[in-house]
């Protein structure tokens, strides 16, 4: 049994420790929310917060959770950062076939989280762990740029 | 709201669900007793299957192949060429033999494992240059222009002629979202949904295949998460492989390609070779050209022979050239089927006939963009199958702009001292003309297409948009209700528009060819009117609209003449980049570029295809690379691949210029294609001007660039 917190509940689950986190997400909890672009660690769709830290969720086996804090798109949208990010993304038009776009938000506010100001290149090194073939990335750059002023002390 | 100007942006339909991750993908659905599919594929080029071994099966698990299609075994394309199942010979690494279905994955990949097969193999052909040295299997071929015996006669007269060959590989879609294709039967009925871009293609293929009426299918397209033409042709296969193994096994059957597959069994980009001979006079003057493109087909027809076409209109450029011929073939190779992908045979050309331009600019001692200026097609000049371009061109305009922001000539003084104290880095700038031509080629729209486009206004008086266009994610839920909720004089929010279905929208043809906004939305813009004309608040009204042809010179596909397209869109790029001569690499410097689609629908959605597209474009110069090593497919992931991270890539700055075209709902053209194609010659000129060295293929990557310096210095020995 692994015992782990989602989304800020306590949950546990009898599945086998070497089984994929995006697959019990996908899954046993129906948090489609992280996407599988590769399964491979490549691409950063499936991007989710662990302790804070955006970890792709297709790379880790559900047995090194035991005790650890998972946030998912799901979680995170339920968050103020998530409105600003959500309204940034819009008005700068960082989203176009949408399927790296969650894992993209994430990717953000773990780089807004530890790092409220960051320079173009910091973003650009931020998000560098997701692709995106639709936007060129030069929007979802836009977004979080805006993103920085618009939420004035909520990283 | 209601927007004053079309163009100014607005909140993309779809974007909420999107950015919380809670719209269903296909693979994000699931059904009760749904099982899954898994394709036993090929692990030769070319031979015959002489027997099969299947494994004991546990219950419940089954096995699909050709004998299970009530209908042709063909996926219905152009060509009956292209099997569902192969029946008896295979003709690439990755073919589909048979399908094995069941509920669990880890067992199916078993089973699949156990599956023993023998084969008679057979000399295959696997690159295009054995397929040019034999020339036997010529998928498509079409040949224009002044006649060979008059260009050898001014050949014999000229001062020089120059003859070149370019060459261009693979390039992969890597849309984020995999293929994924669901079959589910219903009272004798099939319905197929997933990532699509042409919902009646794989309508058409599946009654072919099923051998079924119209009304026994139908097909629903998913939220698709990336197209470029990779799921253009391709997903009509995966729906028949679900549709007929959903009717065998009575049961919801689910296909879904992980990464590596995906990567390894889906059309690709056409690789090329394109042969240029040129006539110069004494300063350097064209005086006739002929050029020869080969396209390596892969091993079935698809869409191949619509490919030649394009990359044969487009292998002039947007040049004048006197005395002009093109021919052009489609060589079939035992190699993974090539396909649609965003400028469909354009990039090639364009790649092409700007680099040999830069080069022919270098003999004649001038300036690549000086040279190429000369040549440049103003309005009312012949295109080369003697159409006319007919619209306002807006190129020299463009260009005398970006001169100017570019501070062009400052730059390249500049670079050049640059260069001259830095002996490891290098810095060039270059330039890339180029145009595309909207909708599709010739009458196609007229003959094939039809297109029908319905609007339904409810009691409740909100507007449903019925068309079976897919928004991929280039946003046409957004732009073509702007554009129906403007001629109504509604706000945007009022005009609904679900995920198309056949069984409730009339064919209004595919989401390809950079045809929807112009097309489509001009059908909408139409419908929109005359429904506005005859509204009855409080009543059920439905319109429906049918394509007009407007006719110009008259196209004909046999001798290939005629006005080839339309309208035209037009684009210049100037990108600079910096090279380390010590390993290759090239880093992207300022990017500025300028584009004529008529006039933007949604100025922000324009931006986001124009970076979208450039960085493509871009990677498709200097950084993607796909390999094929006796009909193996070697890259087997996206890092193995490389397309561009966020690292790469560099702010673009983008101007558009009005220059409204009549067919087109408020002037609107083509956009999606057009920005893809400059960004590989572009790029391929700004290295050719930091390193004062020519190159004959795409992409330049590192190994190219390195090999092609420590040739250069091996001849400046030899020279010694």
């Amino acid at each position: 049994m692994i015992k782990f917190k989602l989304n800020g509940s306590v949950v546990e689950t009898d599945a086998l420790s070497t089984v994929r986190l995006l697959d019990l997400l996908r899954e046993e909890f129906d948090l489609i929310g992280s996407k599988e672009g590769c399964g491979e660690g490549e691409c950063g769709a499936c991007s989710v917060l662990v302790n804070n830290l955006v970890q792709n969720s297709c790379l880790i086996p559900i047995g090194a959770l035991e005790g650890a804090e998972v946030q998912t798109i799901e979680g995170y949208s339920q968050t103020p950062q998530y409105q600003v990010l959500n309204e940034c993304y819009a008005t700068s038009g960082g989203v176009q076939c949408g399927f790296c776009t969650p894992g993209m938000i994430i990717a953000t506010e773990a780089l807004l989280s530890k790092n409220p100001n960051p320079t173009e290149e910091e973003i650009r090194e931020g998000i560098s762990g997701n692709l995106c073939r639709c936007t060129g990335y030069n929007m979802i750059v836009d977004a979080i740029q805006l993103a920085v002023k618009k939420g004035d002390g909520l990283w | 709201m209601i927007t004053k100007d079309i163009s100014q942006s607005v909140v993309k339909k779809d974007h909420v669900d999107k950015v919380a991750g809670q719209l269903p993908y296909i693979s994000d659905v699931k059904m009760e007793d749904m099982l899954y599919g898994v394709l036993f594929r090929s692990p030769i080029a070319y031979g015959k299957v002489l027997s099969i071994q299947y494994p004991t099966l546990p219950e419940g698990y089954h096995v699909i192949g050709a004998e299970h299609i009530p209908g042709g075994n063909f996926v219905k394309i152009l060509v009956p060429d292209q099997p569902i199942f192969a029946n008896e010979w295979v003709n690439y690494i990755g073919e589909p033999i048979f399908m094995l279905v069941g509920k669990e994955l880890k067992v199916l990949y078993q089973l699949l494992d156990e599956v023993e097969v023998e084969f008679e193999e057979h000399e295959a052909t696997y690159t295009l240059d054995d397929a040019i040295g034999k020339m036997t299997d010529v998928m498509a071929t079409h040949e224009f222009g002044e006649s060979l015996q008059s260009i050898e006669k001014i050949e014999q007269e000229a001062y020089q002629i120059i003859e070149e060959e370019y060459e261009t590989g693979y390039q992969e879609h890597v849309y984020l979202e995999p293929q994924g294709m669901l079959g589910i039967y219903q009272e004798d009925k099939i319905q197929v949904q997933g990532s699509m871009q042409c919902l009646y293609y794989i309508k058409n293929a599946l009654i072919s295949a099923l051998a079924c009426d119209d009304d026994e299918v139908r097909v629903i397209q998913s939220p698709t998460g990336g197209g470029f033409g990779g799921k253009e042709d391709f997903p009509s296969m995966m729906a028949c492989h679900v549709a007929i193994a959903a009717q065998v096994v009575k049961k919801p059957v689910m296909l879904l390609f992980d990464r590596s597959e995906d990567l390894v069994v889906t059309t690709k980009r056409h690789p090329s070779k394109i042969k240029y001979k040129t006539a110069l006079d004494k300063e350097g003057n064209i005086l006739s050209m002929s050029t020869e493109v080969f396209l390596d087909g892969g091993a079935n027809t698809g869409l191949s022979p619509v490919v030649l076409q394009r990359a044969l209109l487009n292998s002039a450029g947007v040049y004048k050239i006197p005395h002009y011929h093109a021919k052009g073939y489609v060589l079939k190779t035992n190699t993974v089927p090539n396909g649609a992908f965003r400028g469909f045979g354009a990039p090639q050309s364009f790649a092409g006939i700007e680099s040999h331009m830069g080069h022919l600019a270098r003999i004649a001692g001038k300036d690549p963009l000086e040279y190429k200026r000369r040549y440049l097609v103003k309005q009312g000049d012949p295109t080369i199958t003697n159409g006319r371009f007919r619209d306002p061109v807006f190129m020299e305009d463009m260009i005398e702009d970006l001169l100017e922001t570019m501070k062009y000539r400052e730059t390249k003084e500049e670079f050049t001292r640059f260069n001259q104290q830095s002996p490891r880095y290098k810095k060039g700038i270059g330039t890339s003309l180029f145009l595309h031509g909207c909708g599709f080629t010739g009458s196609g729209e007229r003959d094939h297409i039809k297109a029908t486009v319905k609007l339904l206004k409810t009691k409740e008086d909100k507007v449903l948009v019925k068309i079976s266009n897919s928004d991929m994610g280039q946003g046409i839920f957004t732009t073509l209700s702007k554009i129906v909720a403007q001629e109504l004089n509604v706000p945007y929010e009022e005009i609904l528009f679900p995920y198309p279905d056949t069984k409730d929208v009339p064919d209004s043809g595919p989401t390809v060819a950079s045809r929807t906004t112009m097309i489509v939305g001009k059908l909408l813009e139409r419908a929109a009117r005359r429904l506005k004309e005859q509204w009855q608040s409080g009543a059920e009204q439905e319109i429906v609209e049918h394509y007009v042809h407007e006719e110009m010179i008259p196209w004909d596909e046999k001798t290939f003449s005629g006005d080839a397209y339309p309208a035209y869109s037009w684009g210049v790029n100037m990108v600079e980049v910096e090279v380390d001569s010590l390993t290759g690499n090239v880093q992207l410097g300022e990017i500025h570029a300028s584009f004529d689609i008529g006039k933007a629908i949604d100025e922000r959605i324009v931006k986001g295809q124009i970076d979208g597209g450039m960085a493509q474009g871009l990677a498709y110069g200097f950084m993607e690379k796909m390999t094929s090593k006796q009909g193996k497919i070697q890259q087997r992931s996206i890092t193995d691949y490389g397309p561009p991270t966020s690292m790469d890539i560099v702010h673009i700055e983008s101007k558009l210029y009005d220059n409204p075209y009549a067919g087109g709902p408020y002037g609107a053209k083509g956009v999606g294609e057009l920005t893809l194609i400059g960004g590989a010659p572009a790029v391929q000129s700004a290295i050719e001007d930091a390193l004062a060295v020519s190159f004959y293929q795409i992409p330049i990557t590192p190994e190219v660039i390195i090999e092609s310096l420590e040739k250069r210095e091996g001849e400046a020995v030899d020279k010694i």
